[in-house]
């Protein structure tokens, strides 16, 4: 066992883990920060994706010792300080960019990531930005739709409700 | 997984030592390993993580040649490999942000995953691969897919790639693992050209030489007309017979070198 | 200008905010004391005797609780299947036991032998790779049609053969011989729907828990119908009395059918958890979920479509196999045949239709209802028959179509169904509209620049919905009603609780459901609350699937809020000292008609919590109805598809260029929602005719067990999509006048992607009538190749 401490949304924890800990499992069992879920075994699907030093990471492919020092955010750490959804949060459900919410933590944190990188993204660099996140339920229009709509894009031209 | 320690050396020396260990694996961003890991497919005593490493981190160029540490991200390499720019767009299309965040150039060409990518420019580019022990020519380097002349406790500490007059790289992807169906490397240098094609061949990374010796009389598509690799010893598998890869490699190399031009 | 609440109101989903800020609580969320962790071990072969396990290794390992087997299950039932087919001489299907932990034979790759169950999920692990089985290697029988001739590797050797079913339905012989005699032009087609795995992204998850002081268990589940799991469970497999037994279905991501079904680890983690008397949680991997999830579609089908010389359709014939896998999972039997016959008539009038389908064991994972279940299958094949008639007579395929549409309706078609209403003209209408065909010639040519070949390809299609009539599929085999419930709890203060069967794991019933009560009492959707998944706080529903939750559940709701408008009428009436016949109830009052005279809904509702000014005499005291709600026919969406393709002939990669739905769904709660089941329907479609394909070496070993070669869409293979529905005929037979929207996508996209792909290749001079799905990259350069 190693003892790991890290920043997670702000809090600093300490927790004693063992070397093949995974920092899904550290988030969701050490933590209790389920927020963050785990859709593969291959790092492809992209639902575990958190915030580790300011860069997206997939959780599901990197080990709890490996963060340790780390600052890390997860969804749980994206809303507004009062609670209130964040300007992408409430993209998302303005333009129903979400169903069944599974794939919707790891959505948020790569388009999050996108927008700091790419303030007006195109609507071709969204999709190949998501590259790494599935959803099985959305199609995907509607979260490309929400992510440009956070930019403050226009997307009342897209088609659809 | 298996249980294991992970040791987080700050050095090479301290890293090599740690590999000394019975049952030791080198662990770079682990965005191939980790999966394997969880699948029981490899079973570490120790894994020796690279990441903080500073000295093999970073990117430099010296009179054309461009140096990248074995410990650089895709991420980083797509960002600051800007004289190389076929290369960075090489880099900035591996996987995906979050996968190249975390994985290195040391350790795709530590791997060498027949579909991967960074081996097709290494090849192309005439790289040196530089480890905490020798400098290695790439054309010595590659020996079959999954293999390299790498011993157990070497470690790649950098890539060295001078800089070609031109270059681009084709990837047609795989559906489902995004990885290269095929890729085709194509770098022009002022005394010849290499066409270095990776995801199509039983035996890993190859270099084409009917194309290198055509595009180098005439570095245009057309001098491509009419060439083709043999369909004999291309990967077959349920998302493309060998003559399919074959063909592709064709189709890309065309490509390449129209990109490049 | 769109309403902004109740009905027809595009409202944004109130879960959302939830799943956006990582607080949703789905089944691996969720741990409890004294947790255990269960790791199954499971057959790498396809086809195995099991000839011995040694489990005394494992055993002795740290951490380890008990190890199961077969063996532990003798006592107990086999997993069920939910419905009995007849075949066409009137035999009962075959219907092999399904053993929760194989027993004597292990029947596809994932089939489970043994389940650890220990303290950590790691030592359960570790005990699982130490337990010693020896299976013999049995020759496996994976390719159907192999698997019915002579000889073949018997899947089941208590079955005479492979063939679960010879299933023969429609019109008669003599109807469809005359019809085929009497053709001037028949058009064949043979095609394979290829296997899917659902893959909803989360993997699936049980956890069992035991209190042995009052003998009841609860499973948490990823379920699309907790009480269909607690009967099937309870009553068949483990003999559970159903108030000892609780379901509990939390927030499940995404399920696309393939958690509808009772699964072996359910039952395991339940049986498993009364055993030790400790809770025992047992979580999928995806490489799991590849290989014991009920995969989806693997029909391979001849159709012949006769036309006479005027090209209207006289006579049309089919014959599937349908893969069943090594198992019947619970409605694996159906879909092939009351979710695929029926629906053979499609959009057409034609007069003759007669189906066959032989459903087939096979040492596989076992195959049941994906997204639309036997309707793509149905739709696929007659689709792309149709356009291939089209091409084949020089005539064009939207023509073609229009002038075989069926224009009266009720419909009764040859294959048993009664279409209630529909208008087929007024979608493809609308499609025409969208798609912009007059510009498609100059939208090729611009490819055509670019190397590019572009193709069009359009189809319709009709689904039956609304699942189902009890007195009807009780007829055809069903064991179980296919009603739905729901409980309108109106509590003292005027705020309500809706207690629905219907599950929702991305359809946005907490959103939607409240819009139609609000909208029928006239009060804001805020004071409204939607509770669902939990067999113990809901009525006996039946879940969530075949497009049914608003059409059936939904239905029951209006009556359960019919019957307390009917109450607070007489409440209301006595509070205003009036005829309960002269209360009107509007905008959340309740008005004396013709008078001024009015109470306000809370008053009423206090009234009746607090009855110290109550007609107590006449009723009782409280404000809480159920209903349950049985439709009288399936509900028929029906609509129009049209996809653009652009075909790169030198890598034979296709793409969609633009993708336009026309859907007549009837009336629509909420069209945001619908919109999105939309989107993610076609995206599905297009996955498989693209993309996605399981595939099986000739071994019986599952070759795409992972992303790795599984090919998931992802953002950059879809376009934005086109999509309508303002086609409305609304269902004349529910309350609500609606249809259902959940699968259509997938039904009805299929064929438009494989048409375009042809047209494409046929426009580059590739005389190419057929490719099969999924239409990869290889697959199209093959095809040019000749």
């Amino acid at each position: 066992m190693t003892k790991v401490t890290m920043t997670v949304n702000g809090k600093a924890v300490s927790k004693e883990v063992s070397g093949n800990t995974l920092m899904t499992e550290f988030l969701r069992d050490e933590l209790r920060l389920t927020g963050t879920h785990v859709g593969c075994d291959t790092s492809q699907c992209g639902a575990c994706v958190i915030h580790v030093n300011g860069q997206g990471i997939k959780a599901c492919s990197m080990f709890a010792v490996e963060a340790s020092g780390a600052d890390v955010t997860t969804i749980e750490g994206m809303a507004n300080a009062d609670g209130s959804l964040s300007v992408l949060q409430q993209a998302f459900q303005d333009h129903h960019g979400l169903q069944c919410g599974f794939c919707t933590p790891g959505m948020v944190m790569t388009a999050a990531k996108l927008l700091e990188e790419n303030p007006a993204p195109t609507e071709h660099e969204v999709r190949d930005y998501l590259e790494g996140n599935i959803c099985r339920c959305t199609g995907y229009h509607n979260i490309v739709k929400a992510i440009m709509a956070a930019s403050g894009q226009d997307v009342s031209g897209i088609a659809a409700e | 997984m298996y249980s294991f320690d992970i040791e987080t050396p700050k050095t090479v020396a301290d890293a090599v030592a740690a590999l000394g260990k019975e049952e030791a694996q080198p662990l770079g961003g682990g965005q191939t390993l980790i999966p394997s890991l969880k699948a029981r497919l490899a079973m570490p005593s120790v894994l020796v993580s690279l990441a903080q490493i500073d000295e093999i981190k970073g990117i430099t160029e010296d009179a054309g040649v461009l140096t990248i540490g074995g410990g650089t991200t895709h991420g980083e390499v797509a960002r600051g490999a800007a004289s190389y720019p076929a290369l960075a767009a090489l880099a900035g299309n591996i996987g995906d942000p979050a996968v190249r965040n975390r994985g290195t150039i040391g350790g795709s060409i530590a791997n060498n995953d027949p579909a991967a990518c960074y081996p097709a420019a290494a090849l192309a580019s005439r790289a040196t691969i530089v480890t905490n022990t020798r400098e290695i020519a790439i054309d010595d380097y590659f020996q079959g897919m999954f293999t390299t002349a790498l011993e157990e406790t070497e470690i790649v500490t950098a890539v060295k790639l001078p800089i070609p007059e031109k270059a681009a790289y084709m990837k047609f992807e795989q559906p489902a693992s995004r990885f290269a169906l095929v890729g085709v490397f194509v770098a022009k240098y002022a005394d010849g050209v290499r066409v270095a094609v990776t995801g199509a061949s039983e035996e890993g990374v190859f270099r084409w030489a009917d194309a290198e010796a055509a595009l180098s009389g005439d570095f245009s598509a057309s001098a491509l007309d009419g060439l083709s690799v043999p369909a004999d010893g291309m990967i077959t598998d349920l998302h493309g017979s060998g003559a399919y890869r074959a063909h592709l490699v064709a189709v890309l190399a065309k490509r390449a070198v129209a990109a490049a031009a | 200008m769109p309403k902004d609440h109740g009905i027809g109101a595009p409202q944004k989903r109130r879960e959302d905010v939830r799943f956006l800020t990582g607080t949703g609580k789905y089944t691996d969320d969720i741990n409890v004391y004294g947790q255990t962790y269960c790791v199954f071990v499971r057959s790498d072969v396809a086809h195995g005797r099991i000839i011995s396990i040694d489990t005394a290794e494992a055993e002795a390992m740290p951490g380890v609780v008990r190890i199961f087997t077969g063996k532990d299950f003798e006592d107990v039932g086999g997993v069920p299947c939910g419905w009995l087919v007849t075949d066409r001489n009137g035999e009962p299907m075959k219907e092999p036991r399904h053993p929760v932990l194989a027993q004597g034979k292990v029947r596809h790759v994932g089939d489970p032998y043994a389940a650890v169950v220990a303290d950590t999920l790691q030592e359960a692990r570790d005990a699982a790779e130490a337990i010693v089985a020896d299976i013999e290697e049995l020759d496996a029988a994976v390719n159907m049609k192999a698997a019915l001739e002579p000889g073949a590797p018997r899947v089941h050797d208590d079955l005479s053969d492979n063939l679960c079913y010879d299933w023969l339905f429609g019109s008669d012989q003599d109807a469809i011989d005359k019809a085929f005699s009497e053709a001037a032009h028949v058009t064949t087609l043979e095609l394979v729907n290829n296997r899917l795995v659902a893959n909803p992204m989360e993997p699936r998850v049980a956890l069992g828990e035991y209190a042995r002081a009052n003998d009841e268990s609860t499973l948490y589940t990823t379920s699309q119908n907790p009480h269909v799991i607690r009967l099937l469970m309870g009553a068949f497999v483990l003999g559970i009395p159903e108030h000892k037994l609780r379901v509990v279905a939390p927030d499940v991501g995404g399920g696309f059918g393939t958690k509808i079904f009772h699964y072996a680890e359910e039952a395991f983690v339940t049986f498993a958890s009364r055993k030790i008397n400790r809770p025992v949680k047992w979580t999928s991997t995806r490489s799991e979920a590849f290989m014991s999830d009920a995969h989806g579609r693997d029909h391979v089908s001849k159709i012949e479509l006769a036309l006479d010389g005027d090209n209207n359709f006289i006579g049309l014939r089919t014959d599937t196999y349908a893969n069943m896998g090594a198992y019947l999972s619970t409605f694996a039997s159906c879909t092939p045949t009351w979710l695929h016959g029926t629906l053979m008539a499609g959009n057409y009038k034609t007069p003759a239709v007669q189906v066959n389908v032989k459903a087939v064991f096979t040492n596989t994972v076992p195959v049941d209802a994906y997204r639309g279940a036997g309707r793509p299958e149905a739709t696929y094949q007659l689709e792309r028959v149709v356009d291939k008639a089209a091409r084949e007579l020089g005539v064009d395929p939207i023509a073609l179509r229009r002038q075989n549409f069926i224009t009266e309706f009720p419909y009764a078609t040859p294959v048993a169904v009664e279409y209630d209403t529909g208008d087929y003209g007024a979608t493809m209408d609308k499609l025409e509209e969208m798609i912009d065909r007059p510009g498609f010639a100059a939208r090729r040519e611009e490819s055509k620049a670019r190397g590019m070949l572009r193709g069009l390809g359009v189809n319709c299609y009709i689904e039956a919905c609304g699942i189902a009539p009890s007195n009807l599929v009780g007829q055809l085999g069903a064991r179980a009603g296919l009603y739905d419930a729901a409980t309108v709890r109106v509590n003292a203060t005027g705020s309500i609780s809706v207690m629905v069967g219907a599950h929702s794991h991305g359809q946005g019933h907490e959103t939607a459901f409240p819009q139609v009560v609000a909208e029928m009492l006239g009060i804001d959707e805020s004071m409204i609350d939607i509770v669902h998944g939990d067999t113990s706080r809901i009525p006996f529903g039946m879940g969530t699937y075949g497009s049914r939750s608003l059409a059936v559940c939904g239905s029951a709701m209006v009556r359960a809020t019919e019957k307390i408008i009917n109450k607070a009428k007489k409440i209301a009436g006595h509070l205003l000292e009036a005829s309960d016949a002269d209360i009107e109830l509007k905008d959340g009052q309740f008005t004396v008609a013709g008078t001024d005279k009015s109470v306000a809904w809370g008053d009423v509702t206090l009234a009746a919590y607090v009855p110290h000014n109550y007609p107590l005499e006449d009723i009782e005291p409280g404000l809480e109805e159920t209903a349950f709600y049985d439709p009288s026919n399936f509900t028929y969406p029906s609509g129009a598809y049209a996809c653009e393709v652009e075909l790169d002939p030198e890598t034979g990669r296709v793409t969609i260029e633009r993708f336009a739905a026309a859907d007549d769904f009837g009336n629509v709660i909420n069209p945001m929602i619908v919109t999105g089941q939309v989107h993610g329907g076609i995206a599905q479609g297009v996955g498989q005719a693209l993309m996605e394909s399981c595939i099986y070496d000739e071994d019986g070993q599952l070759i795409s067990a992972s992303y790795m070669d599984y090919a998931m869409p992802r953002a950059e293979d879809m376009p934005f999509f086109q999509v309508d529905h303002s086609c409305v005929t609304p269902c004349t037979h529910n309350p609500l006048g609606v249809k259902g929207c959940g699968e259509a996508g997938a039904i009805g996209s299929p064929p438009a992607v494989v048409n375009a792909v042809l047209d494409a290749l046929n426009s580059g001079g590739h005389s190419v009538d057929h490719i099969d799905m999924p239409v990869s990259p290889h697959r199209v350069w093959q095809a040019m190749q000749g």
